[in-house]
């Protein structure tokens, strides 16, 4: 683990389910710290790459994933990896808010708990730290043995990235964290995500929204029909497009 | 529908007997809902009328059947049935819940699946009489525990599985799949996301099912004729020597439950007061299904209510 | 299931050794609850699977044992149409034709399946096509409290109700056929019409769009358009109806008369292979010729229901390729 391997790598990833490839080979690399934006029209085979990182594919019957995932200079795509100590520190954040039906201290603390965290100090102050690194703690301290229902939609999806950021992960997968939220909400979000990339947190986020990949990522990657188009850092990337078909799609011309 | 007639403003022939007709088929539509409807209305309506005498009488609902003379009473019946359907969802729910586990989460296809599927579908149309004369096979005669609550407990627990299985497989499909997903992608297991989240979160449509199956274990007599047997021998609460048959919790006495009564009674008919004793009879059973119907509506919505909102 | 075992065992080494085991707590490792799991799981779904596997087994082998042991022909069981076990026939064999019951039986589910099927797709086309809401709201919970009534108690009914009503316009005593279908028309009634209601709700609207849009009327429609794409679903329910009454046993028994004869009319005393069980079943020692006799109608019972669920599934194959 020397300073010049990335945090999390692929090499020639490949996805198919029941034999049919979705996604061809992809090598990327994700640095600590950085926030990376995958963006393409939907279809593209961005989410799919993204639900490969931590293994997430493999809880869908008949999928495949190929090629290496290096993970701290280490191949996971294994057959022996442990996928729930890695989940635990290669987080995911879901399009659709999905706290569970738990009052809101739960959806903190549960999984740590079946961890194996204990004391109710140790619990609060996690979930107190989970909260305010999402930005949350403010509006719900004094309601957490209430049901995560009760919380509006971007409320929510922020209590579903505090439940992430409470397992301490140094890497955090977002899958359109915003797509079912409204302006106010996807702002109070992506500044959440610039911050967590301050405390060093390596962000993966798959966005729709161009305009979202400009603000919050550094590096950007393009994808089209299965392929990894064009990869560099995101101001490059959105005004000196390489690729013709990245060009097409910035301008407008499908998507 | 171009004739002469429609084109001058008026409505053709056709038209008006395909009109004719469909009014017709609507009205013999209603009339046959309203036939089952008057149906039902009637045969509960029957037998809690003709029972609500007995079924309200107290004495009748806690003294011992009599086989030769009149103003016998249905107490331990009455018991029974409570303690064999308490003794068969024990069984049944962790079996059920198992195998639901299985079927949805660890292997959705495959070929242990088809055969399990195959096998409790089997075994959900399979006449409940044959389930009877094959727990009296295994659990009374194989295993020597003779007609007695136990064997019958069993026999209704292979009665109930099968329901019991696709309640909770149908409860835990209908969770969203992010919740499953939320809780592996925090890296914990498949049984945990199972038990610490999908569980909790089907648990309205599980309980609203269990009571419900739970009324047609209480009725369901064919099952246990051959099983539970058809005596009730005089219960005394003051005993507690599980060995001895007048002691209510001996799971190896012979036991006969208010469905079976009813059905004993009436095939046998030496019963002076036959009539009455089996309309009360089938009144308290009715009136005990009703309960659990409403019962499991009014849990499911509590229970749906405490996890929702708050 | 030994491939993943295999897995599990390779990830306590990669978990020991992958990220420093001094943050890892002292809980049951992630995999040995997983692998608890799978095998809790397992071992349930086994039982069950075992548990249909004997059942079918056995029934079966004691069914058999009248024609292997007591040498009774196959023939003789099945096209006999004298049932009186204790008296032997002219060839010296007991009198074991099984012919009766089986008429008998195949006679009530017939006769309540063409009773309630009108009344079963009636109310469900009523339901979906014309009150939905009613539906929704009250008919369908009407028919899971039918559901829920107790067999011995649409028995009593009969008893108390049908047969009387029966023997006051067709004489005689009242018990037989036609009550026993009666009874088991009333009893399928539910499982009927809500599988048929489940099958034309599942009829696309796009369909009923295309007939309204060319002008048909909502008779026509369904007549034409529904209830021909329902068809295998209507099929299905109506076969799951019969599996039903096939199998009843105490509401049957009560009211058909149990005379173990030939049928010779829907208002005389008949019998079924069930009525047959329930009554001789209690009265005969294990191992003597007319208890193995018994086994062999229960053999036929369990048969007859798993021919149905047969069908059913060959239904659903059929309609699967269809849609797929």
């Amino acid at each position: 683990m020397t300073s010049t391997t990335p945090l999390l790598a692929t090499e020639d990833v490949t996805v198919s389910y029941s034999g049919k490839e979705a996604l061809h080979a992809t090598s990327l690399s994700f640095e600590r710290g950085s926030v990376t934006a995958l963006i393409g029209p939907s279809g593209c085979g961005k989410s799919t790459f993204l639900r490969s990182l931590n293994l997430m594919n493999r809880e869908i019957p008949g999928c495949r994933i190929g090629g290496s995932i290096l993970y701290h200079g280490k191949d996971v795509n294994t057959r022996g990896v442990d996928t729930y100590q890695l989940r635990k520190q290669i987080g995911m954040v879901f399009q659709q808010p999905n706290p569970f039906r738990k009052s809101i201290r739960e959806n903190i603390a549960f999984a740590p708990k079946r961890h194996g965290l204990s004391g109710k100090a140790n619990i609060d102050a996690l979930v107190e730290e989970s909260l305010r690194a999402a930005a949350l703690w403010d509006e719900v301290k004094d309601k957490l043995d209430q049901s995560a229902y009760a919380l509006s939609g971007g409320q929510q999806q922020r209590l579903c990235i505090a439940r992430t950021l409470a397992m301490h992960p140094d890497v955090v997968l977002m899958d359109e964290p915003c797509s079912a939220l409204d302006p106010i909400a996807t702002y109070s979000i992506e500044e959440t995500i610039r911050d967590m990339a301050k405390r060093g947190i390596c962000v993966v986020i798959v966005t729709h929204n161009m305009e979202q990949a400009a603000r919050v990522s550094d590096k950007t990657a393009f994808f089209l029909l299965g392929d990894m188009v064009e990869f560099g850092p995101t101001p490059e990337l959105f005004s000196r497009p390489k690729d013709k078909r990245l060009d097409d799609y910035l301008t407008g011309r499908f998507g | 529908m171009a004739s002469e007639e429609s084109r001058d403003g008026g409505i053709s022939d056709v038209t008006k007997r395909l009109r004719a007709e469909d009014h017709v088929a609507t009205g013999v539509l209603t009339a046959i809902v309203v036939a089952i409807l008057v149906a039902l209305v009637a045969v509960i309506g029957y037998i809690l009328v003709s029972g609500a005498g007995k079924a309200f009488d107290l004495h009748f609902l806690t003294s011992k059947p009599e086989s030769f003379k009149a103003g016998g009473g249905i107490g331990p019946e009455l018991f029974n049935s409570f303690y064999l359907l308490v003794l068969t969802l024990l069984i049944s729910l962790p079996i059920s819940l198992g195998a639901a586990i299985f079927l949805t989460q660890y292997a959705p296809e495959g070929p242990v699946t088809n055969i399990a599927k195959t096998a409790i579908e089997t075994l959900s149309s399979l006449p409940s009489i044959v389930v009877g004369l094959f727990g009296m096979l295994i659990f009374v005669l194989g295993a020597g525990w003779g007609f007695s609550i136990i064997s019958g407990a069993l026999a209704l627990t292979m009665f109930n599985i099968p329901i019991l299985v696709r309640v909770i497989q149908q409860a835990l499909e209908a969770v969203p799949r992010d919740q499953r997903d939320a809780a592996l992608a925090l890296g914990l297991t498949r049984w945990e996301a199972t038990v610490h989240v999908l569980v909790p979160a089907a648990m309205p449509a599980i309980v609203t099912g269990v009571i419900l199956s739970a009324g047609r274990v209480f009725g369901e007599a064919a099952a246990l004729i051959y099983t539970a047997g058809q005596s009730a021998p005089a219960l005394d609460f003051t005993n507690l020597n599980l060995a001895s048959p007048s002691c209510p919790w001996n799971i190896f006495r012979p036991a006969e439950t208010l469905a079976v009564h009813i059905w004993k009674i009436n095939s046998e008919g030496v019963v002076p007061d036959l009539a009455a004793v089996s309309a009360g009879t089938a009144a308290v059973l009715m009136i005990c299904i009703l309960l659990f119907n409403v019962l499991a509506r009014i849990a499911g919505r509590a229970i749906e209510r405490r996890l929702t909102a708050e | 299931m030994n491939k993943e075992l295999d897995e599990r065992e390779e990830v306590a080494q990669a978990a020991s050794s992958a990220h420093g085991g001094g943050r890892q707590p002292r809980v049951r490792s992630k995999h040995s609850i997983e692998r608890g799991g799978l095998v809790f799981t397992g071992v349930c779904v086994g039982l069950v699977v075992i548990l249909v596997v004997m059942l079918i087994f056995m029934v079966c082998s004691r069914g058999i044992a009248t024609f292997v042991h007591d040498g009774i022909s196959l023939g003789a069981f099945l096209s006999g149409t004298t049932w009186n076990p204790h008296t032997n026939g002219p060839d010296g064999q007991p009198l074991m034709g099984a012919l009766p019951m089986i008429c008998g039986s195949f006679a009530v589910t017939l006769l309540s399946c063409v009773i309630s099927l009108p009344f079963a797709l009636g109310a469900s086309i009523f339901v979906v096509e014309v009150q939905p809401t009613f539906g929704q709201k009250v008919f369908r919970p009407m028919v899971e409290l039918l559901t829920g009534i107790p067999s011995v108690v649409y028995g009593l009914v009969g008893l108390s109700i049908v047969v009387k009503w029966t023997s006051g316009w067709a004489g005689g005593t009242g018990y037989g056929i036609f009550s026993g279908s009666i009874v088991l028309a009333l009893m399928i009634l539910p499982t009927v019409t809500s599988l048929a209601t489940d099958a034309i709700a599942a009829v696309p609207d796009s369909y009923r769009d295309g007939s309204y849009g060319l002008g048909c009327t909502r008779w026509q429609t369904i007549l034409h358009v529904v209830l021909p794409s329902a068809m295998p679903g209507i099929v299905t329910a109506v076969i799951m109806g019969m599996t039903r009454a096939f199998g009843e046993a105490l509401a049957v028994q009560m009211v058909i008369g149990n005379a173990a004869k030939m049928p010779t009319g829907l208002f005389t005393p008949a019998s079924t292979l069930t009525s047959v069980l329930t009554m001789g079943m209690g009265n005969e020692a294990m191992g003597t010729v007319f208890n193995d006799v018994l086994w062999s109608l229960a053999m036929v019972l369990l048969l007859m229901s798993l021919v149905f669920i047969l069908i059913v599934h060959l239904i659903g194959r059929k309609g699967a390729a269809k849609n797929g």
